[in-house]
């Protein structure tokens, strides 16, 4: 029974499977609100107006927490818990940051009458609230990950051997970060 | 539990024969709170199963009006009250049902009832692993299901009654609560159970991706698995990838309906009055989203019926499945183009024609696939030893139904003869006979064929004679009819046909359908006897391996506990097909090759 135990610990582990099928799916989702919005953008009663100038800092951002994360991952291969718990931690700040970034944004784009919902509204507005809401959300649940895993690292029963979660976190964190890049790309040039 | 836990936890039940760790499990974990993906796969089972009967009930409620528009029925009142007044089923409630119906069979019983059954039984046992991956997360699954069943159950209870604009939930019906009564409050419930279902459907799929990916035992390379598990593994990639797509409509839905944004609004009045305060909405837009979930739904229907189908047909036929790789292949096309036809459900949208055809090419393209699996299936058949038990009896039955659906649907993915068959009866008929009946009959194959795994009983076989041949002759006197229904322009959807003139000729036939209908979900309960008496009551199973099968989930012990193998998981050393090899009857996986042997 133990050699089950030591052959499944070679190979990639299940969860590892389960969060890439997951970004599959976090994908599609995306893709299909991208593609609603080109399609809307084509039909009649469009507002065309520019991003907020904010959302370039909260992607230099996100940006340097990837980076942040990568030095995590790098220093727990080192077996340097000091400074693998210091990125973890900058890593989680960083993504507070940038839910306050964007949150400032969407405060900027009120104020100039680009509202989700109401009289005022624009599909195209209404759009760029959508999609930015649901990225936030899914760096929400990053954030509050990162933070559980944060208190992991710094309480007394750390697991140096046990790489799972900080490569399960990095992972996921990449993949929000370039999914912001994506859909600041997407929304600054198509819309 | 991880998958680590459930090793540890049959270790002990491995060095104790007498079972006496079985007390550590409750009524509670055992049969409710079950992380076990035997018992995962019966709760979906016998919860698709009541969602089944409930949209059978629908359906013969909806034809009784459609049969017998004039008459009145007083027991139909004392039971849906204000829904059938004067012993009339109303318009609302009509909608509603044929709603509803839609809904619950297409998602609750054909995706659920289906993929939740036999992807939670069979990947385990087939690939030679304890469990799945994450068995936490799979009993997750099901309990979601549940709570999208139990929200879903009690939109039928609200005042305005449930949701009544189709299964397909197109605005401006969806969207706007003031259009119609089932557009309100049953409209939220409708949304909230959809979306506790995609939660539940994300969760299995990618448990049963990564159990096939990781979890295989050891010589189970990935073209030993057999066709049932490659079925199953594109049914999950399909729905992991599809149902986002579906849920990103929804949210847009979400916020049209409840927070005022016009995505898919645009310039609606009801009874001369603006409805909005915004305008510039699209309602095809949401059409694009729907049914790019839509078309691959169709799919994650189909292909875990052709899966069990291939696998039951080489059991009983003692042959090898005729093309192992082209069987792969094709259901490999099937699932890429799956993702590429889903505007041939929109031909009469004001879709730019030469878009349109782009998409009669690609559906049509799917004929391919659709004709080498055929090919296999009956030359699998062809001079086969075949045994005519009641599973492979509905696997025939499932080919011959998707054949006879299946070549309507050449019709129907023409551009130009789909502008007069559109929204009609042939549509009906022929989504009918090749999605829907054709995977309730893999769904009943399975059930036949792995019920002496799943419960040591075996289904009584004369019953099951009965239940075939009355349902595969129903099948066909229901829906063959209907093409030439909507062929003479028939429309779907329509409450009461009896006031035009050009489809009054229709009276007697509709009539004999709806008659068949009533006869056909009788036959069903017949099945419902069948199966529940069997659990308890039904002959035992004696040998751990009835059919003579060459698949891992038959070296099992009858009654398999959690961990399903006592000791050692079997290595395996060859693919599952080898049937009536070198004059040899059956050759299980497990059998190491002999030194003589020729290759498959």
């Amino acid at each position: 029974m133990s050699t089950d135990i030591l052959t499944e610990k070679k190979k990639i582990h299940p969860y590892q499977f389960y969060l890439w099928g997951g970004l599959g799916s976090i994908v599609m989702m995306f893709a299909g609100l991208t593609s609603a919005y080109i399609v809307k953008k084509s039909q009649a009663n469009w507002l065309d107006f520019d991003l907020p100038n904010i959302f370039l800092v909260s992607t230099v951002v996100i940006l340097v927490s990837s980076f942040t994360i990568q030095m995590a991952v790098k220093k727990f291969k080192e077996q340097n818990e000091n400074q693998y718990r210091g990125f973890l931690s900058v890593t989680a700040i960083l993504g507070v940051l940038f839910i306050i970034l964007q949150i400032q944004g969407f405060q900027h784009l009120q104020a100039n009458n680009i509202a989700l919902t109401g009289a005022r509204s624009n599909s195209a507005g209404s759009f760029l609230f959508v999609i930015t809401l649901l990225h936030l959300l899914h760096v929400l649940g990053g954030v509050i990950a990162l933070i559980w895993v944060s208190l992991k690292a710094f309480s007394a029963k750390n697991n140096m051997n046990n790489d799972l979660p900080v490569k399960l976190i990095s992972n996921y964190w990449h993949f929000v970060d370039i999914l912001w890049v994506y859909l600041f790309v997407f929304l600054h040039w198509v819309g | 539990m991880s998958h680590e836990a459930v090793l540890h936890a049959h270790e002990s039940h491995g060095h104790d024969d007498h079972g006496h760790h079985e007390h550590h499990d409750t009524f509670l974990t055992k049969y409710v709170f079950s992380q076990d993906h035997k018992m995962i796969a019966k709760q979906f089972l016998i919860t698709g199963m009541v969602w089944a009967v409930l949209g059978g009930l629908m359906s013969v409620l909806f034809r009784l009006q459609l049969g017998y528009p004039d008459a009145s029925f007083p027991w139909l009142e004392s039971i849906l009250g204000k829904w059938a007044k004067g012993g009339q089923i109303t318009p609302e409630a009509y909608y509603a049902l044929v709603t509803t119906h839609g809904t619950v069979l297409v998602f609750f019983v054909l995706t659920a009832g289906l993929s939740g059954t036999f992807a939670n039984f069979l990947i385990p046992l087939q690939i030679g692993a304890r469990d799945m991956a994450s068995p936490f997360m799979n009993m997750l699954s099901y309990w979601f299901f549940f709570a999208a069943s139990i929200v879903m159950l009690s939109s039928m209870f609200v005042e305005t009654g449930p949701f009544s604009g189709g299964w397909t939930a197109y605005p401006p019906l969806s969207a706007l609560g003031d259009a119609s009564p089932g557009s309100k409050s049953g409209m939220d419930l409708w949304i909230i159970a959809m979306a506790l279902f995609v939660v539940s459907s994300l969760l299995g799929g990618l448990n049963y991706i990564a159990t096939i990916l990781n979890m295989r035992t050891k010589g189970m390379s990935m073209t030993r698995l057999p066709l049932t598990i490659w079925a199953l593994f594109f049914t999950a990639v399909l729905g992991v990838l599809s149902f986002p797509v579906l849920l990103s409509g929804m949210i847009l839905l979400i916020f049209d309906r409840n927070f005022g944004t016009s995505f898919y609004l645009s310039d609606i009045y009801v009874n001369g009055v603006g409805a909005l305060s915004n305008e510039g909405g699209s309602a095809i837009l949401f059409q694009h989203l729907f049914w790019f979930l839509g078309h691959p739904e169709v799919y994650i229907i189909l292909l875990p019926a052709m899966g069990m189908v291939s696998e039951i047909m080489s059991v009983n036929s003692r042959k090898p499945i005729f093309g192992y790789m082209a069987m792969l292949g094709s259901l490999f096309a099937i699932a890429i183009l799956a993702f590429l036809v889903w505007a041939h459900h929109m031909f009469v949208t004001g879709l730019n024609p030469f878009l349109g055809s782009v998409f009669v090419l690609l559906t049509l393209l799917i004929a391919v696939p659709s004709a080498i699996k055929v090919f296999n299936w009956l030359t699998t058949l062809w001079r086969g030893n075949i045994r005519f038990t009641p599973g492979m009896l509905f696997a025939i039955g499932f080919v011959s139904l998707f054949i006879s659906g299946g070549l309507t649907g050449i019709w129907l993915g023409n551009a130009a003869l789909d502008i007069h068959l559109h929204d009609s009866y042939f549509v009906i008929a022929h989504f009918h006979i090749v999605m829907g009946v054709a995977s309730m009959f893999g769904m009943f194959a399975g059930v036949y064929h792995w019920f002496p795994k799943m419960y040591g009983r075996y289904l009584n076989n004369s019953l099951g004679y009965i239940h075939f041949w009355v349902t595969i002759a129903g099948a066909y006197l229901i829906f063959w009819p209907m093409h030439y229904e909507g062929l003479a322009g028939m429309p779907r959807r329509y409450y009461d046909f009896s006031i035009w003139e050009s489809f009054k000729q229709f009276a007697e036939l509709n009539r004999f359908i709806s008659t068949v209908a009533m006869i056909v979900f009788a036959v069903q309960i017949l099945f419902l006897i069948n199966f529940f008496y069997s659990i308890f009551k039904g002959r035992k199973v004696t040998t751990q391996n009835p059919w003579q099968a060459n698949t891992l989930e038959w070296t099992t012990p009858i009654n398999p506990g959690h961990g399903n193998w006592p000791g050692e998981i079997p290595e395996v050393h060859r693919w599952p097909y080898d049937y009536g090899k070198d004059g040899i009857d059956f050759i299980p996986q497990t059998t190491p090759v002999g030194e003589n042997e020729s290759s498959h």
